[in-house]
């Protein structure tokens, strides 16, 4: 009996595997996602120098103001982050969210002309041209978006550009919620 | 690039342990994309700040998690993987041995005769 | 119309393999020789069919035929014509119809070489081979139809990736997949045997050949594979343990040991169910790998256009024939009877530790490989396993292995006395001692390790070589048979592999420099000038080329031309390295950013014994090709048959 079991343990082995991979496969598991440590985290630093001239620089301060806050890494010659303009746009005027936009390796004053050519969601702006503030958000390109809550814990991480989908289903009661 | 040679060594022994976050399994000394670029950059800063290796892995693992290190480091979740080799290794081997062990205990079944067809036959082959 | 003929030839060769997988078995389960026979003539019948459906394809690629899909989403005009002809092979589909080519000309080759095996292996055989062949053609057919059509027809394609437009990677994949499929003849003859329900001397005869030459080419087509990173992706590495890479090596570390298992079979009727188990699990690793490639579940380098729907088909075909093979094991392996006792110090207690170390190997790079999605699903972490957790698990199981690798051979069957063999291997040892020391000092003492690795790498060769040569003197010099002369050049090859890849792995040693035309650099000895950077344009692609002059002691050496090519097609470009060699070490270059005002980025990397990797690999498959030219091991020799089977105890020693 005891030998029986060690010639069925290979086909167990397979049997294993193979849940495995139908899992991964139905599940839609995207093997190029990296995740994000920061969900559940205090927000890391935000000091960079504001991007529209006249203004006063970023601080964390603007995290920590009871109201919940959405960040957003972008740049001038992003294509993807051209897709999920409008979105923010919308969410600005219509739903009134409070939207950091931080241009990412881009020359403030092309960053600025795109803002000025597409129309400016953001609350506040700044500008990390050297990429700093994005290596310690964890970023790997851009666009990269954050909800950050009132009391400055990152809650969502969105890597690429946010969709339609992903305002209905996940920023609107977001911003609801922590309210 | 760091001045001094020793250090700029140990950035790029750093850097090869380090996964470029948008490549496909490579290292960021390897990967000319953007991030790695911030990220070779930053690994200097923190060496030439006084950080010891371990502070800059940290560093890292602070911001993109533990798919940053290329070597997984060895905690609750992963010592299947660190020890799944290892144990088959000590697991197989160990029951052969047993097996060994236990088959030498068994004597040899003794010698059948052999039977009249073979007695001719090897007869025939021993005739000259 | 030829598309559509191919295209019929392939919907031909289905209903073909369909009849060649289930009459010759029925044949065989009641006896009836017509039936059987019938195996014979459809295998040759679907290996034509298949030739034809190929040929339709590798037309529309020569004639650039954007009519076709396939060769619009794959191929352009203006291409050279080795990369149109690769083009076939250079995509999902295409990949496809090659390994159904290859799994249809193997069928036809057990066909035509197999007179000397008994009729119900034979068919089964082929059955269980055609079963295989409904898989692929189902798959090509329903999923995958590299003929579908376009209207209109385009004026020109979208050309084929860059990083495959290369001479090293037009024949690698033939070369893997000619190995991947080549084990699946082994498989079949485990499934036939399991069926019988008999795994004797003379089954594993017949099996080893076939095993031999899938070998042989599974490390023929790794080494390419491997010596085409080494100089496309540019950073002087030649082993990334990339999922893919590790996809060729699992079936390969499984191949070797099937190799070594079959021999205990043959020799001596021992680990009859474990070689089973073997032959079944190297052909699953081979498809292990084209699913975890094609599937989408891992990302990789090299990974070909990725659909989940393709990777559930692969998932079930890899469930139906590792789960059928695995579930018929189960069954039946229990009723094989171990023949032969043999102490633990003897060549059978060699081998199985030479099994175990492989399969230990295997293990490693499987958990590894697989390692990231599991932990994934399970609990939603995120790691990675890259090259240097494997050159912490992988290489430490390789030195008992390597250890043991040259004292095997020295060890009679049955019982052996261990302190002989090392004592005749002294030579050896000594040798590769002071050859770590020396390594370990002449080399800076950073790496003790890759010293300790170096000995190893003599001890291989040595070891090896002293063995051969001891028995050439007790022999009278009489060359010894094939087979033994195979292993030896194999055995001795692993060590030429190892110097190589410590060579290059750790005493490499690199400068990057940013240069504008006029600098000099200092390298190694060499004066390096950096001479011009122009512009030229190539047959599909616009490239920058650097031309660097070498010089040592004013005197000139070498002219290095590494160039940057942006394929316009694609818009992408790819790394053209210089590499100079004189077999004991390679000096390489690569052309990185830069323009005229602030200078280019020039890599120089110096790799000694760098060439010796892929040498070895070489000389490896030379040594698997030799064996396999042993009279005794010659495909459809007449030692086959029913001969064979009242013979196998003359041939016991060697």
């Amino acid at each position: 009996m005891n030998r029986r079991l060690l010639f069925i343990l290979p086909l167990l082995t397979l049997a294993l595997m193979a849940g495995f991979f139908a899992w991964s496969l139905l599940a839609g598991r995207d093997p190029a996602s990296i995740g994000s440590v920061l969900v559940g985290r205090p927000a890391p630093r935000l000091e960079v120098k504001a991007l529209r001239e006249g203004e006063p620089p970023l601080t964390d301060a603007l995290l920590k103001t009871g109201k919940p806050a959405i960040v957003n890494f972008f740049a001038s010659w992003c294509t993807p982050c051209l897709a999920e303009h409008p979105l923010f746009t919308r969410l600005a005027q219509r739903e009134g969210a409070v939207i950091i936009g931080v241009a990412w390796k881009n020359k403030p004053a092309e960053a600025n002309a795109w803002l000025k050519r597409l129309g400016d969601p953001y609350k506040f702006a700044g500008a990390d041209v050297e990429g700093r503030t994005g290596l310690d958000w964890g970023l790997s390109g851009v666009p990269e978006t954050y909800l950050v809550d009132g009391q400055g814990i990152v809650r969502r991480h969105f890597r690429g550009p946010i969709t339609e989908r992903d305002v209905n289903e996940t920023i609107l009661p977001f911003l609801k919620g922590a309210k | 690039m760091l001045q001094d040679p020793a250090l700029e060594l140990r950035a790029r022994d750093i850097g090869r342990a380090l996964r470029c976050v948008v490549c496909q399994n490579q290292s960021i000394d390897d990967s000319n994309a953007e991030v790695a670029r911030d990220m070779r950059r930053a690994v200097r800063e923190r060496l030439s700040a006084g950080d010891d290796d371990r502070a800059v892995f940290a560093y890292m693992v602070a911001r993109y998690g533990d798919y940053v290190l290329l070597k997984p480091p060895f905690k609750a979740g992963t010592w299947v993987l660190w020890l799944g080799g290892p144990l088959v290794l000590l697991i197989a081997g160990a029951a052969l041995l047993i097996a060994a062990r236990r088959r030498r205990q068994v004597p040899l079944a003794p010698l059948q005769p052999l039977s009249e067809e073979e007695q001719r036959r090897l007869d025939a082959l021993l005739k000259p | 119309m030829i598309p559509e003929l191919g295209h019929f030839a392939l919907i031909l060769a289905l209903a073909v393999a369909l009849v060649q997988g289930t009459l010759p078995l029925l044949g065989a389960a009641r006896g009836d020789i017509r039936l059987m026979d019938l195996g014979r003539t459809a295998a040759l019948t679907q290996a034509l069919l298949v030739i034809v459906a190929f040929g339709a394809l590798t037309q529309a690629y020569v004639t650039s035929d954007f009519s076709v899909a396939n060769v619009v989403a794959n191929s352009h005009s203006a291409k050279p014509m080795l990369y149109k002809i690769s083009g076939v092979w250079g995509n999902h589909e295409g990949s496809m119809l090659l390994w159904a080519l290859i799994l249809a000309l193997f069928g036809a080759a057990v066909a035509l070489f197999g007179a000397g095996l008994p009729d119900t292996l034979r068919s089964r055989v082929l059955a269980i081979q055609a079963l295989i062949g409904v898989g692929f053609l189902a798959f090509l057919l329903f999923t995958s139809n590299p003929f579908e059509r376009v209207a209109p027809a385009p004026l020109d394609g979208n050309g084929l990736n860059p990083l495959l437009q290369d001479p090293g990677l037009a024949f690698h994949p033939p070369l893997l997949y000619l190995g991947y499929v080549g084990f699946s003849v082994t498989y079949a003859f485990a499934i036939a045997a399991l069926l019988e329900g008999r795994v004797d001397a003379a089954w594993a005869r017949w099996v080893r050949p076939w095993t031999l030459a899938a070998w042989c080419f599974l490390t023929l087509g790794i080494g390419l594979g491997s010596w085409w990173a080494y100089y496309i992706l540019g950073w002087g590495g030649f082993w990334f343990w990339d999922p893919v890479e590790n996809a060729s090596l699992m079936p390969w570390l499984a191949g070797t040991a099937l190799l070594h298992s079959a021999i205990v079979v043959e020799k001596r009727d021992a680990l009859k169910s474990w070689t089973v188990l073997l032959a079944i699990l190297a052909f699953s690793l081979s498809l292990l790998g084209t699913f975890l490639v094609r599937s989408g579940v891992l990302t990789s380098v090299h990974a070909f256009a990725q659909d989940p729907a393709r990777g559930m088909f692969i998932l079930g075909f890899l469930l139906f024939v590792t789960g059928g093979g695995l579930a018929l094991y189960a069954w039946r392996a229990p009723q094989l009877q171990g023949g032969g006792l043999f102490q633990p110090i003897s060549r059978e207690g060699a081998l199985i530790l030479n099994n175990l170390l492989l399969c230990t190997l295997a293990a490693t790079v499987l958990l590894g490989t697989l390692y990231p999605l599991f932990l994934d699903l399970l609990t939603g972490n995120k790691v990675s396993v890259g090259p240097p957790f494997f050159n912490a698990t992988f290489v430490p199981i390789c030195a008992p292995l390597f250890a043991a690798l040259c004292v095997g051979p020295y060890l009679g069957w049955k019982r052996a006395e261990l302190w002989p063999a090392l004592l005749r291997l002294r030579v050896a040892f000594i040798a590769a001692v002071i050859a770590a020391i020396v390594a370990a000092t002449a080399i800076d003492g950073r790496a003790t390790l890759a010293a300790l690795a170096f000995g190893f790498g003599v001890w291989l060769i040595l070891g090896s070589l002293s063995e051969f040569g001891q028995r050439l003197v007790r022999t009278g010099f009489r060359l010894p048979p094939r087979a033994s002369l195979g292993m030896t050049i194999a055995h001795a090859a692993m060590g030429v592999v190892v110097l190589g890849a410590v060579g290059t792995g750790a005493w490499n040693s690199e400068l990057m420099q940013t240069m504008k035309p006029g600098d000099r650099a200092s390298f190694h000895g060499f004066d390096v000038k950096l001479e011009r950077v122009e512009s030229l344009n190539g047959p599909n692609y616009v490239a920058e080329r650097a031309t660097l002059l070498l010089s040592a002691g004013g005197k000139s050496y070498t002219v290095l031309q590494p160039e940057r090519r942006l394929f316009t097609v694609q818009r992408r470009q790819v790394a053209e390295t210089a590499i100079h060699t004189n077999l004991l070490r390679d000096l390489y270059a690569t052309l990185g950013e830069g323009d005229a005002g602030n200078g280019w980025v020039i890599r120089l990397y110096y790799n000694p014994l760098a060439p010796w990797i892929w040498l070895g690999a070489a000389l490896a498959a030379l040594g698997g090709f030799v064996s396999l030219s042993d009279r005794r091991l010659r495909i459809g020799a007449p030692q086959g048959g029913k001969r064979a089977r009242t013979r196998p105890a003359v041939q016991a020693a060697e």
